[in-house]
Parts: structure tokens; sequence; C-alpha cells
């Protein structure tokens, strides 16, 4: 086989009726300023943790809707709450509640992993 | 000795009042770690004790820092406290001298007009004394329910909500003293034993006719008033008024708020007397709140419905823990209920790598996360380190870790924890003797938090005005008016108010407004508030901002950097740092 270089993922299939969607509501609920992210990626580009890790707020958003919750559950240790995020947020979401709250849910709510 | 069935209520009032009591301040004590019952025990004898009475004294009975928020106010409850307090003092001394019975019942005391009816001088110079003072409990209760009616007057926006035992607490204290009055007149109106008050309503009394039964019905309703207020205060809202001069004592021997609610956050709970001064000071209802004051969450901690939304809802600035008249320290207070609340998440931190810093340096520069954000601050902090040619190490230029501040005051202690560790580690090893920072949160945090033994730890406001003191920085006065903004941290937090003061008065005019110093307001972009929405925020930024752009001042000039990035939403008047300033005129 031919050595392109480079690699790719291998296919996965992402069964969205079965997603738990706990996580998402218990959020949007109590933050419904999560709802507006666009992921510019504003957050990601200043994050303090993502500076000594592959931490990456923005693609939290998009893990919580495929319902990848263990690597979220590794993932939300590294954030320092620093509030870096909150301030550069084009939307003014309040990405320090939406963190808090991931945290709480995960060990709260009884999620279907 | 002297008995009238009338004396029953108040005399078993009473005793029921001090079985409560002692049962509930025992266990308070009991509870106690054994560290801050040896504080207690070491204190004892000391003048802490005498400290203590004398705070006792202003707070507990004069109410002094009451008055400085509003006379009306402190008047009220001066004349209600002290006003009773002298009541009782010369109620017995009264006793004690015109009968010689040292061995009396207590109610004999109180009750002292009804069973004594000599006329001579001695008593009727007592009787004028017991009047006026009389007179004055009286002035209180007539403000008290002035106050009910007119809450604007007393410079008090809105109050709790009263239980039933608070309503039945408050309608027997505001029966009590009118009904000694008319009590205390009509035996006058008898035996003219009374002073110039009672005495010339006694002759009232007399022309209308009340007969003994009518003086002995003002006996019975002053009588239960009193033990009714006994009765149901451990349950009601006045609980304050003992717990409060324990609340002192325990103070005044060093005991402080740990990181955990114990017995001592409890005593402060109950200490709270919601006055609603922390109503008044509070930003929030700017942004529509009104429900999460630190009375309210007192009282919610009291009655048990306390959420996370209400713990997590404050800026954690401290304007109302520098107004409240008992110095409860609600922040710390709130701090510790979130510390409970999310005890079950805390982060580990375990990518944290040992610090291994092999750059030493005398001055150790900290910028912290939020001074990134905005790198004019860092540039004009490291142009004046290099022209005073200051050798240091810029700690935290790459690879930064937050200062664990903002953590702890999200209540994620264990893994603020683990933060400092790694900070302090690499701070000490680098062998600094001076440890500067551009955060005001950072800057708290290493004074509380980090124990740096002799290191010592300055924002950079303070630093140069060191440098200016010293002569090693020359700058120019410039002609631009400014207006210093002081940030929640620096100002109230660390009690950092002249040295930019002094900076500024260096570099040009320096504007005053009314809210500065620990008055000063709250950016609305604190860290503090976790769930606090941006529309919210901008809010009550803009009523700030409004406060300092009133004396039309070229430009604000603040000490932190997030306070400085959320003025500068705001496109009018140009928000600078400290820093900036003075390379600007150097």
């Amino acid at each position: 086989m031919n050595k392109f270089g480079f690699s790719t993922h291998a296919s996965r299939v992402i069964d969205y009726e079965t997603i738990d969607t706990k996580l998402i509501s218990y959020i949007v609920e109590n933050e419904p300023s999560f709802a507006s992210c666009i992921s510019c990626g504003s957050c990601t580009a200043t994050c303090s943790a993502a500076n000594l890790t592959y931490f990456n707020i923005r693609r939290l958003n998009v893990q919580i809707r495929l319902g990848e919750f263990e690597e979220i559950q590794q993932e939300i240790d590294k954030c320092m709450l620093c509030g870096k995020c909150m301030l550069v947020c084009p939307r003014g979401i309040n990405t320090r509640n939406v963190i808090m709250l991931i945290k709480r849910g995960l060990t709260t709510l009884e999620i279907k992993k | 000795m002297n008995f009238n069935f009338f004396v029953l209520p108040f005399t078993i009032g009473f005793f029921i009042i001090i079985v409560v009591l002692g049962v509930r301040f025992t266990r308070w004590i009991w509870k106690l770690s054994k560290i801050d019952k040896l504080r207690i025990l070491h204190g004892f004898f000391t003048r802490r004790t005498l400290r203590a009475i004398r705070e006792a004294w202003n707070e507990s009975l004069l109410h002094k820092n009451i008055f400085k928020v509003n006379p009306f106010l402190g008047f009220m409850h001066m004349s209600l406290a002290f006003g009773w307090f002298l009541i009782i003092v010369v109620g017995h001394i009264e006793m004690y001298a015109l009968t010689g019975n040292l061995t009396a019942m207590p109610w004999e005391s109180v009750f002292f007009r009804y069973f004594e009816h000599t006329t001579s001088h001695a008593h009727a110079i007592f009787a004028h004394i017991m009047d006026t003072l009389l007179l004055l409990v009286l002035g209180g209760v007539g403000l008290a329910l002035y106050k009910r009616v007119n809450m604007k007057f007393f410079g008090i926006r809105r109050n709790t909500q009263l239980r039933v035992s608070d309503k039945v607490a408050l309608y027997s204290l505001w029966a009590i003293f009118p009904m000694r009055l008319l009590a205390e007149s009509a035996t006058a109106g008898f035996y003219m034993n009374g002073g110039w008050l009672t005495n010339n309503i006694g002759h009232v009394f007399q022309l209308v006719n009340l007969n003994s039964n009518g003086e002995l019905i003002f006996w019975w309703i002053y009588s239960i008033s009193l033990g009714a207020f006994f009765v149901v205060l451990p349950f009601s809202r006045y609980m304050h008024i003992p717990t409060e001069v324990l609340y002192i004592f325990l103070k005044e021997y060093g005991i402080k708020l740990k990181r955990e609610y114990n017995s001592f956050s409890e005593i402060q709970v109950y200490s709270c007397s919601r006055c609603g001064i922390c109503i008044e000071a509070c930003q929030m209802h700017h942004a529509k709140i009104s429900n999460n004051q630190s009375v309210y969450i007192l009282k919610n901690i009291r009655d048990e419905n306390i959420t996370e939304r209400k713990i997590y809802n404050c800026l954690l600035c401290g304007r109302c823990e520098t107004l409240c008249p008992v110095n409860l320290k609600l922040n710390d207070l709130r701090i510790t209920l979130r510390i409970n609340a999310s005890k079950d998440f805390n982060s580990t931190y375990d990518f944290l790598e040992q610090p291994h810093n092999t750059e030493h340096a005398e001055v150790v520069y900290f910028a912290g996360c939020m001074s990134h954000l905005s790198p004019s601050i860092i540039s004009a902090v490291e142009t004046i380190l290099k022209t005073t040619k200051t050798p240091y190490l810029f700690i935290d230029k790459e690879k930064g870790v937050c200062c664990g501040r903002p953590l702890m005051l999200a209540g994620q202690q264990k893994a603020a924890l683990k933060l400092i560790n790694h900070n302090r580690e690499s701070i000490i090893q680098s062998g600094a003797q001076t440890l500067i920072t551009s955060c005001p949160i950072c800057y708290k945090t290493f004074k509380e938090d980090y124990e740096l033994g002799q290191m010592r730890i300055l924002h950079h406001s303070e630093y140069i005005h060191e440098l200016l003191t010293n002569k090693s920085l020359k700058i120019s006065k410039s002609t631009q008016k400014y207006i210093y903004h002081d940030p929640c941290e620096l100002g109230r937090g660390s009690d950092v108010y002249e040295e930019p003061r002094f900076i500024l008065s260096q570099t040009g005019t320096l504007k005053t407004i009314e809210n500065e110093r620990q008055k000063s307001l709250c950016c609305g972009g604190s860290l503090g508030d976790v769930s606090l929405s941006m529309q919210e925020r901008n809010r009550i930024t803009h009523q700030t901002l409004l406060q300092l752009t009133k004396p039309n001042p070229d430009c604000i000039v603040t000490a932190c950097p997030l306070c400085k990035k959320t003025f500068a939403k705001q496109k009018k008047v140009p928000v600078k740092d400290i820093a900036e300033i003075v390379v600007e005129c150097m």
C-alpha cells in the first residue's frame, strides 16, 4: 500500500438517536448562552490550558453533542477556569459556567456512555 | 418577696431563653476545632477580652457602624439596644439602692414600680431617669414603626420577608415599651411614684377613673409581651442580638473562618441582624438580580433553602463586607458554600510536570493569565523593569499556569491547591526575593495562599511606587486628567489604595469620585461570579462607567487587566493600566 505521508481516521458510525442528551440539556437549561456557540475557536486560541496540553474547549461543544463522554471526562480535567475564553468569546458565552456545569453534570447526572 | 401572678409570663420566658441560649452557645463552642478552643482559653485572660468588650459596647449597644451608614437607622438601633440596656442596668441599681435587697428575684427589678410605692427624693430622681430612658427607647420604637412605612428614609431599599416567629418577636418587641409606659403610668396615677412622664400620664388615667383592675391588665400585657419576646427570640432573626456578642468575642480571640462550613460559620450566619445595608451596597440590582444579596443568602442558610445558583451568582466584590455593621466575612462564607457544593468534582491536573527552573533571579515577574490577554500591560511593565536595569525572570512568559484563585473563587479548592503548589515550587526554585505581578487576582492569592515566607510580594503599582520614592525612576507630569478605578481584589481585597494614587498624582491630575477606595464599584467582569450572563455583566459595567466618567476624565486608569478588558468594551473614554501611564510619562 502506498504511503502518502498522512493518515486518516478510521470510519465510524454515530447513531444520534442513541446519544444521551441529558448533559447538553442540563447545560443549555442552566446556561442558555451555550446554545449560541458558533465554534469560532477564539476560546481555544486564548486558552491557558491549551498552551500546556491539547485541551480544546471548542471541541467539547461537538463532543457533548456526539456523546463522547469519556473523552470529555478526561479533557475537562485540564481547564483551570482562568476565564480568558469568556472575555474573548464573540457571543458572550459564559464559558466558566459551562465548564462547571459539565463537571457537575458528569458527576451528578446518570449518563449512558 | 414581692409577687403577683402577672410576673409569671416574664419569668417563664426569661428562664426559657437562658436555657435555650445556654444550650446553643455550648453546642457552638463545643463543635469548634481543638485549636480554636485553645485560642479561647489562651485569649480569655488577656487584653483581647477587654477589646472584645469595647467592640461589643460600640457595635452591639451603640451601633456605631450603622450610624456611619445612616444616622436615623443608627439611632433606631442604638436607642432600642442601648436604651434597653440602660433601663435594665439603672433599674437594677435603683432597686438595690432603694430597697437594699440584694437577693431579689429577676422580676422584682422589672416590675419594681408596681411593688414599690414610696416617694422619697431618691425615688423621684431614679423615677425621672427611668422615664427619660424609657422615652429614648420609645423613640427607637417610633422610628422602627416609621421604617415599616418609609424604608427609603433610612437608606434601605428592601428587606427580608418575615417568618411567623419573626413577626411574633417583632410585634411583642413593639408592644413591650409602650405597655411599660402605660403600666407604670397607671400605678403612678394611684401612688404618684413615677417620674415626669409617667406621673403626668397617670394623672390622665385618674381623670378617666382607671381602677386597679385596669392597672393590672396593663402590667399583665407588659409581662406577656416580654415573655413572648424572650420565648421566640432564639427562633427568630433576633437571635442575632446574643449571637453577635459571642461572634465579637470569638473573632477577637483569633478564630477565623475555615475553608469548610463549621460552627463558627453558623455563628456568623446567626449574627446577621438583617439590617439590609448589604442590599443597598450590592451592584447586582443593576442586573435585575434582587434575591441573592448576602442577607438573603444568610437567611436561606438558616431556612435551609439554598440553591447552587444562589451560591454562585455573586461578584464577590466585597462591597457588602466592608459595609456590614457586624463585620461578617461574607465573601469567605460564600466561598465555603461553593467549596461544599463542588467538592465532588475537583480536577487533578496530572499533566503538570514537576517544575525545574534553571534560571535564577532576584526579581520574578508573574504576569498572570489576564495580563496575557492584554499584552500592552506586560510590555509596559517590562519597559519599566528594563529602564531601571532590574534583572528579572518572566516566569509565566510561555507556559504559564493559572495562579489558582479563579478556581478558589469557584469553590474548587483541591484543584486550586494543585496549581498553587505547582507555581509555588517554581517561584521558590528561582530563588527570588521579590515577586511582582500585574494581576490583583494573582496578587491576592500569592499573599494569602502561597506561603512564600520572606519573599516580598508586590503588585506592579506598588513596585513603581517604590521606584519613584527611591528615585530610581523619573517621570514627568503631563496635563492629563485621570480617574482611578480601584480593582476589587487590589483595593478591598488587599488594601492597596494609596500607591496607585501617588503614582497618578505624579503623572497628572487625579480626579475623585464618590464611590472610591473601600466604596469603589466592581467593573462587572469579576471572576467571582460563575453564573452571571454577559448581558447582565454589561449592565453592571455600564453603571460603573457612568460614575467613573462623571468628572470627564481624559483617561480611566486601573491596575487590573480584567477591569481594563471589561471597561475597554466602550469606546468613549480610553482605559489604561497604571503601568502604561507611567511608561507614557517616562
